[in-house]
């Protein structure tokens, strides 16, 4: 940075081009996922762009501590980390002390990840991929199916980075008061029930297409569903369904290749 | 004597799976990685989509229990439903055997994935340490080349694993579709089974405890039976 460019002060508003370059880094933020760090040094990596903007620009010793500081181990839902990086970013150009970001930092790693969890991954993901195989089973054509999976879960998943990016930055050490947000509070719930909803419609619908034509065998299969399902919740936290397939599978290979 | 044409045709599917792979965690998580779109994306580049959305409608069912909760040890779904979807659009016919047996080598390999995803967090650590220093004094590059070499560590990691799981499993699945037995519908019953019982449970882990869920279930039930009796 020359010194015609380096901010003397320090700004109201993040520039749009650094706002861009945040959010594009936010995409990669778990980038260095470790299970010592967590998501630490991607926070720095997401943050550094709008360290750039503190007076000196990125050769003097206060970006330095900066970035040290925002690499440091930190965990949350890698969407919602977009909060913690907007308002980190605003912390850090409004010149706040250390100590007192350090403890921001680790306030805010329980809340964004406990909410993202239950939002996203138990939530708007399933919601939508069942949305999908709801699709599927309607005999929607591959383009339709994975071209509606994709564009509904991605306006939520960029809606919610855009959010929190925008919301960080705005509220600063303040945005405590934001995740009481109507959409975080109660849309796990909300959607859990359409969510819920839909797995009732795309279960039976998508396992009638793959199955195929002739019905001979379907209500057969819905008995053992039923009964499958149940076996599975029943071994909850002592097998995973999935492997309990792998190993059935293997099972019923190998009787139909030997026999 | 290796065979240089088969390699080259192996090039496009690695880097499908090193792109899905890299989206499981590290870059972009736009859910691309998500069975039904990994493996429509490996049946596309076979040139029979059709044939991929179906297995990944079977494998999507079966992942719906397996989401990336945080620091959780979760299998890897991308380059796994590259392979199954790759596996089973070899086959557009769809012979006896080719569906549980595309299944089975996607499943395998989601569950190496899931290994050497942990191999690469704990690789990520490594680096990071011996970074440690220069992270504390607030080196910007240190910063920046950390976090570009685990994705390019992630991207190699999904490449390679989709190149050795095809090139292992679609020969050994070959072989076995030819000695297959059993009746296709009984196949393709066994796994829609497993998998929509996977997915009725996983759903149960998931909603049980929102209040009022267990009827919109039920609810959806009756309408997704009704619609399947109808068509």
């Amino acid at each position: 940075m020359t010194a015609a460019t380096i901010p003397a002060t320090r700004p109201r508003e993040l520039p749009f081009s650094t706002r861009v370059g945040i959010f594009i880094r936010l995409l990669a933020i778990q980038g260095a996922w470790n299970y010592e760090t967590l998501l630490g040094n991607g926070i720095g990596f997401c943050i550094e762009p709008a360290l750039r903007l503190l007076p000196g620009g990125r050769h003097t010793p206060e970006f330095h501590a900066a970035l040290a500081r925002e690499s440091k181990y930190f965990n949350a839902h890698p969407y919602l980390a977009s909060v913690a990086v907007g308002a980190l970013a605003r912390a850090e150009l409004d010149g706040e002390p250390p100590e007192r970001i350090e403890r921001f930092r680790t306030a805010l790693c329980g809340p964004l990840g406990s909410v993202g969890d239950r939002l996203v991954w138990a939530g708007w993901l399933p919601f939508c991929s069942l949305l999908s195989l709801a699709l599927f089973g309607l005999g929607a054509r591959a383009i339709a199916v994975v071209g509606f999976f994709l564009l509904v879960y991605n306006a939520g998943h960029f809606a919610l980075r855009v959010w929190g990016l925008n919301t960080g930055w705005s509220h600063g050490l303040r945005v405590a008061s934001a995740l009481g947000n109507p959409v975080l509070r109660r849309g796990p719930q909300q959607i859990g029930r359409l969510a819920a909803l839909a797995t009732g419609i795309a279960i039976p619908l998508a396992l009638g297409r793959i199955i195929g034509p002739g019905r001979s065998l379907l209500g057969l299969v819905l008995v053992a569903v039923a009964l499958g399902a149940t076996v599975i919740v029943r071994l909850q936290g002592r097998f995973e369904g999935w492997r309990m397939s792998l190993v059935l599978l293997a099972a019923f290979s190998l009787f139909a290749v030997l026999r | 004597m290796i065979d240089w044409s088969h390699l080259v045709e192996l090039i496009p599917l690695a880097l499908l799976g090193g792109i899905l792979g890299l989206d499981v965690v590290s870059f972009p998580q736009a859910m691309i990685s998500r069975p039904l779109v990994a493996s429509t994306m490996a049946g596309a580049l076979i040139g029979e989509a059709p044939s991929g959305l179906l297995l990944g409608a079977a494998l999507e069912l079966i992942a719906l229990e397996t989401l990336p909760f945080g620091a959780s040890r979760y299998p890897e779904w991308g380059s796994a439903s590259v392979v199954g979807g790759a596996i089973f659009a070899t086959y557009p016919s769809h012979p006896a055997g080719s569906m549980p047996l595309a299944a089975l080598a996607a499943l395998a390999t989601t569950w190496v994935g899931g290994w050497t995803m942990v191999k690469l967090r704990q690789r990520n650590a490594v680096w990071a340490g011996q970074k440690r220093e220069a992270l504390e004094a607030g080196a910007r590059g240190s910063v920046v080349s950390l976090q570009l070499r685990g994705m390019t560590a992630d991207f190699v990691r999904g490449a390679a694993l989709t190149v050795v799981a095809y090139a292992i499993l679609a020969p050994l699945a070959a072989r076995c579709i030819a000695l297959w037995s059993a009746d296709a519908r009984i196949s393709r019953c066994v796994i829609v089974t497993l998998a929509a019982s996977v997915a009725g449970g996983a759903a149960w882990k998931l909603f049980h405890s929102t209040a009022g869920a267990r009827w919109f279930f039920v609810g959806g039930l009756a309408i997704g039976l009704f619609m399947l009796f109808l068509r």
